[in-house]
């Protein structure tokens, strides 16, 4: 039975990136705010700490900082004929877990999405009709302009301290910055990064062939900056320990680096760690959220009333909360019907490697980090003329070694031993003068891939497990094909001696890591028929819950998701603070 | 679930002992009575637990935690075969690869207490993953008693460790094309693929694990170890980075001589 706790005026799930900002904002409103995190506290004197920071078996061989599947895994399969099994151990993506989430893990590359992202749908079927659309892919309107998003892209930009190159100010194109990007109506808060060889490399040959090439902005800071809550943050080291670890240096943005030192003195918020929600309480007509009940790590359960419930877990555990919780209609896969688990998709990571003449090329990859490199958009979701090419869609192309701990970034050319003096050697030559290319291109909704609850397999307090139905499409295959022959192309140029093209293909495996850029399945939009939240992020049918993160994504952009769920997480706590409390009610009348 | 102490169950929701230990002496404010507590912070600032890191415990050298005396002296002969000694570096067995193997079998890694491993257990496609019940410490136990079946019937009755150079690295790449046949659940390939997995990470991770003894693949390949900050080498382009490796315990010309 679980033991009624005192009333809050809002709960929030999850404290990472989302759950630290919406909590950040709503505090400074004057509401108590309770957060409920399922993992442990983490800080970066403790958890980052420096004399073991550096620590490739621990950090990355082991994933010593993100969600054990002992606590939570998930199932999947390809298609629903086939049965889902458990992801034993996590692979194809890395879900975060404890305070600061999946953000203290990330890469740190922070993008805009492209303008026309928000209505992809009226964008395709504008340029090239709707036939150009296949009818199996569900790709829709986010319900809002990448113009309304402009404010609050600035505002997380400014709060992580993004460093980059302007590429449009006010509509001006800005030279070495990226010239497909929206309209910005300032500079990034801290100038760009400095580039090592490769990225360098790959700059200058790319501008010969007629590429633009601009720096990643990277919320790894170029330099030492204070954030508008008065965080200060220091300088990257380029440590190569980044991707897949925490930040010892204070250098990339994360919830402890530039919410957390001014929320947790707040008198009006409550932390709660090692938490975990069992599901969100409603009132009998179902139409409004009464709180959550949750379960401590001694198995004692909680009934945490609230007015507003707001659900900011990785993504994943935001559409399984729903779910379980019986909030909106579940995606039927024969129908077509129901929206909630649908519009499920993910990131092509597509990758060129370079093996270049050890002689003569010494790219020193372990110098670097997540977001230190450089980049091209022309091949960019439409940034360039699908007409006649059979698909739509692609990705952002970039160099940027993030680090070469030895353990798992020690690639061989094709052909060479994997074991004995031979495969010695070929690794020692190849260790300093291999290159990668990627080009982390769109996803596309497919009705056939999408999320439910799995019929099986239950986590440790016996509820069922998120299940994935997913495969690449046809579209998103051929796109893949195409972009990577591109980036070949460019590799080929830079001087590589031998390459090693790795365009993704079917079918979608959860064994290899590929990306965390896990996205929707509560797609957010105008029409309920198609959507779970509207544009604030509020649900269409409990209009006390909003839900921030990549769960609202009805497709995936060629880019990271992470500076537009921050963008998200900045709109939906204004939208709460200037609308709801005026009003509690919905803020779409469908 | 299986585990019952407290300390087991934090590290299912991914805290450190040391921090269980540290806020249970502080004595934070809980919600229930009993085991383990969940925390309540407010209005405090951040709680910073003085002590409460938990660097990585050194890996010293010593007898076998996990395997029985000859299991070690094969996987042993294994290790040195995968990565023989030569002019670039000692050998795998030299460089600790199995000393490695053995603690991380004897650790969580070994009895798979983060993964997912509740039931039914049934057969998966390639894209599913490992589908089996099988820890990796119960593949090695069963691994390496397969290839002493193998090695005693196939093999005019000798052990791994009695074949010669030669013969090991022949029956190595069999197993690697998964072409011995094991009894048992745990076939060649798979055995071999995890061995080779094991021995690699042990070369090339810190040496406070056991293995990579005083940085010999990091000298071999030029990785400059946990340096931390090479910002004054971004800009220089090209360039042989000058100065030698440091693991987290630092480097052995740093101990105090005599």
């Amino acid at each position: 039975m679980a033991r009624k706790l005192p009333h809050k005026d809002v709960v929030v799930i999850g404290l990472g990136w989302t759950g630290a900002i919406i909590a950040n904002e709503l505090c400074d409103e004057g509401l108590d705010v309770v957060a409920l995190e399922r993992g442990p506290w983490r800080d970066t004197a403790t958890d980052f700490n420096l004399g073991y920071a550096p620590d490739e078996l621990r950090y990355n061989s082991r994933q010593e900082l993100m969600l054990r599947p002992a606590q939570t895994a998930v199932t999947a399969r390809n298609n629903a004929d086939q049965t889902a099994l458990p992801m034993r151990q996590y692979g194809s993506f890395h879900p975060g877990n404890g305070v600061g989430g999946a953000g203290v893990h990330w890469a740190g590359i922070t993008w805009r999405f492209s303008p026309y992202d928000f209505r992809l749908r009226s964008h395709y079927t504008e340029r090239y009709g709707a036939q150009a659309i296949p009818d199996d892919m569900t790709i829709q309107d986010w319900g809002l302009s990448y113009e309304e998003m402009e404010p609050y892209y600035d505002r997380f930009e400014y709060l992580a301290g993004v460093s980059g190159k302007a590429g449009n100010l006010n509509g001006q194109i800005q030279d070495g910055g990226n010239p497909f990007e929206g309209q910005r109506k300032r500079e990034y808060p801290n100038p760009p990064m400095m580039q090592t060889f490769g990225p360098t490399l790959f700059a200058e040959t790319a501008a010969k062939m007629g590429y633009k090439p601009f720096p990643i902005p990277s919320s790894l800071l170029s330099r030492t900056y204070t954030n508008p809550l008065g965080v200060t943050m220091g300088q990257c080291t380029f440590c190569g320990f980044c991707t897949n670890y925490g930040c010892a240096n204070y250098s990339k943005a994360s919830a402890q680096t530039t919410v957390l030192p001014v929320l947790m003195r707040k008198p009006n918020f409550e932390l709660r760690t090692l938490c975990e929600v069992l599901k969100v309480n409603l009132d009998p007509s179902g139409k409004r959220a009464t709180g959550v009940t949750y379960v401590d790590s001694s198995g004692d359960e909680f009934e945490q009333p609230a007015d507003l419930v707001v659900l900011c877990a990785f993504m994943l555990d935001n559409v399984r909360l729903m779910l379980l919780s019986g909030v909106g209609t579940p995606y039927d896969v024969r129908t077509g019907k129901g929206t909630l688990g649908r519009n499920f998709c993910y990131q092509m990571a597509n990758q060129v490697v370079g093996f270049f003449d050890p002689k003569r090329y010494n790219f020193n990859n372990f110098i670097g980090g997540g977001a230190t490199g450089m980049a091209i958009d022309e091949l960019n979701n439409d940034n360039f003329d699908h007409g006649p090419l059979g698909f739509l869609g692609g990705g952002s192309t970039r160099c940027a070694p993030i680090g070469a701990e030895p353990i798992s970034k020690r690639p061989t050319p094709p052909g060479s031993p994997t074991w004995g003096s031979g495969w010695k050697r070929a690794m020692r030559d190849s260790y300093l003068s291999n290159l990668s290319v990627g080009c982390e291109a769109s996803s596309y909704a497919n009705r056939g891939n999408f999320l439910d609850l799995d019929p099986t397999y239950t986590d440790r307090l016996g509820r069922p497990l998120l299940r994935i139905t997913f495969d690449f499409p046809d579209n998103d295959v051929r796109m893949s094909a195409y972009v990577t022959g591109k980036v070949a192309e460019i590799v080929r140029a830079m001087g590589a001696q031998q390459i090693v093209e790795n365009p993704r293909t079917r079918p979608w495996s959860v064994v290899p890591y590929q990306s965390t850029h896990v996205v929707g399945g509560t797609a957010m939009g105008m029409d309920p028929s198609t959507s779970v939240v509207n544009p604030y992020l509020q649900s269409w049918d409990v209009p006390n819950l909003f839900t921030v993160g990549a769960n609202v994504f009805p497709q995936n952009s060629g880019f990271n998701p992470t500076g537009t769920v921050g963008a998200l997480a900045f709109r939906a706590a204004d939208a709460i603070r200037t609308r709801y409390l005026k009003s509690p009610g919905p803020l779409v009348h469908a | 679930m299986s585990k019952t102490s407290a300390a087991d169950r934090l590290d299912v929701l991914g805290t450190s002992r040391r921090r269980f230990l540290a806020s249970t002496a502080m004595g934070l404010v809980v919600l229930a009575t009993s085991g383990v507590k969940a925390r309540v912070l407010f209005g405090t600032g951040l709680p910073w637990d003085s002590g409460a890191t938990d660097p990585p415990r050194q890996v010293l050298p010593g007898p076998w935690q996990f395997f029985t005396p000859r299991e070690g002296e094969v996987v042993e002969a294994i290790v040195e075969r995968l990565i023989p000694a030569d002019e670039l570096s000692v050998s795998g067995k030299d460089a600790g690869c199995a000393v490695f193997i053995d603690r991380q079998l004897a650790g969580h890694y070994g009895t798979s207490d983060r993964l997912y491993m509740k039931g039914p257990f049934q057969p998966g496609l390639p894209t599913q993953g490992d589908q089996t019940d099988l820890t990796p410490a119960k593949k090695y136990r069963l691994g390496l008693k397969a290839l002493d079946a193998h090695c005693r019937t196939a093999m005019d009755g000798k052990g791994f460790t009695d074949l010669s150079p030669e013969q090991k690295d022949s029956l190595l790449a069999a197993m690697e094309k998964d072409e011995v046949a094991f009894d048992g659940p745990v076939g060649s390939g798979s055995f071999f693929s995890l061995v080779l997995q094991n021995t690699m990470e042990g070369f090339f991770a810190d040496p406070i694990y056991g293995g990579n003894r005083d940085m010999v693949s990091w000298k071999m390949i030029g990785f400059p170890g946990t340096r931390y900050d090479y910002r004054d080498f971004v800009l220089k382009h090209n360039q042989k980075y000058p100065l030698p490796p440091v693991s987290i315990g630092g480097r052995s010309d740093w101990a105090r001589k005599g």
